[in-house]
C-alpha cells in the first residue's frame, strides 16, 4: 500500500508539500469556483481534509441528510445522496472515513442551488461516510455508517 | 472525444429542476494495479464537473478518485424553466474535457 502511493504522490506531490500546508491551518475558504484543492484530495484523514478546505470545526447537525445503503455490498459503488435543510448552503463536501483520501468530492453551490447532491462514490472499507455542509459561515456535519463488504478502492 | 461522453436528463417541476447526469469515465485513482503485468494504473479522474444555467454556475464539484466509474451526478436548483438549455461540462486531471448542453423538460 504505501509503495503504491508513493508513486501516486511522486514528484511534486511529496508529503512535505501537504504537511507545510496543512500546517499553514486555515487556508481561507476559497472563493466561489476555486481552482481545484490538491492539499484537500491528498490530506489522509478526515480532519485534514476537513482544514485544509476551510471546513474544520464543523458542529454536528440534525439537519443533513445522508441517504446511503446501511450495508454496502460493493465498495467500488456507494450511492449517496446529501441534503441540507439549511438556508444559504455554499458548500457540501462528502468524504469516506475509512479511505486512503477521504475527501470524495466537494461541491460549491451557485446561487438558485438546492442543498442537495448525490453521486456514486468508491468506499475501501467499513466506514462513516461524512457530510459537511457549509451555511451562512457556520460549518455543519452530518455522518453515517456504512458496511461494506468488498472494498472498492485499489485492486 | 468522438462520442459525447455525457448523458443529461434535466425536468422541471414547478419551482425546482432536477439534474441527473452520467459521465463515461475510468476514474483511476492511481492505486489500483493491473493484474497481468502488476503495474499501477495510473490515476485518470473527473476533477471538476460544472452546471450551468444562462450564464450562472449552478453547481461546481470537484472531485477526487474516490468517486465510482462512470459517475453520477444528481442536483437540484430553482429558477429555470422549461426549454432552457442547461451546460454540464468537465475536466480531468489529464486534461480531457467535454461539455453537453441539455434542454430542460
Amino acid at each position: 500500500m504505501t509503495i503504491k502511493r508513493r508513486m501516486f504522490l511522486k514528484g511534486s506531490l511529496a508529503a512535505g508539500t501537504v504537511s507545510a500546508a496543512v500546517s499553514a491551518g486555515l487556508l481561507a475558504p476559497g472563493p466561489v469556483l476555486a481552482a481545484w484543492n490538491k492539499t484537500a484530495f491528498e490530506a489522509k484523514t478526515v480532519e485534514d481534509a476537513l482544514q485544509s478546505t476551510g471546513l474544520s470545526d464543523a458542529a454536528d447537525s440534525g439537519d443533513i441528510k445522508i441517504k446511503a445503503p446501511d450495508i454496502a455490498e460493493n465498495g467500488a459503488v456507494v450511492p449517496v445522496t446529501v441534503s441540507a435543510g439549511m438556508e444559504g448552503v455554499e458548500t457540501i463536501a462528502i468524504l469516506a472515513s475509512g479511505n486512503g483520501v477521504p475527501l470524495t468530492s466537494s461541491y460549491t453551490l451557485g446561487p438558485g442551488a438546492d442543498p442537495f447532491v448525490s453521486t456514486r462514490i468508491k468506499m475501501a472499507k467499513t466506514g462513516d461516510v461524512v457530510a459537511v455542509v457549509k451555511a451562512g459561515g457556520q460549518v455543519y456535519m452530518g455522518k453515517k455508517e456504512v458496511k461494506v463488504t468488498i472494498g472498492g478502492c485499489g485492486g | 472525444m468522438a462520442k459525447k461522453s455525457i448523458k443529461v436528463r434535466a425536468k422541471a417541476k414547478g419551482d425546482v429542476t432536477t439534474v441527473k447526469c452520467l459521465i463515461n469515465h475510468p476514474m483511476e485513482t492511481g492505486l489500483r494495479k493491473d493484474k497481468k503485468t502488476g503495474k499501477v494504473i495510473p490515476a485518470h479522474f473527473v476533477q471538476e464537473v460544472i452546471g450551468t444555467h444562462n450564464g450562472n454556475t449552478v453547481l461546481a464539484a470537484h472531485w477526487s478518485g474516490g468517486i465510482s466509474k462512470n459517475p453520477y451526478l444528481s442536483f437540484k436548483f430553482t429558477g429555470a424553466k422549461s426549454g432552457d438549455t442547461l451546460n454540464v461540462s468537465w475536466t480531468d486531471n489529464n486534461g480531457g474535457s467535454d461539455s453537453l448542453d441539455a434542454k430542460i423538460k
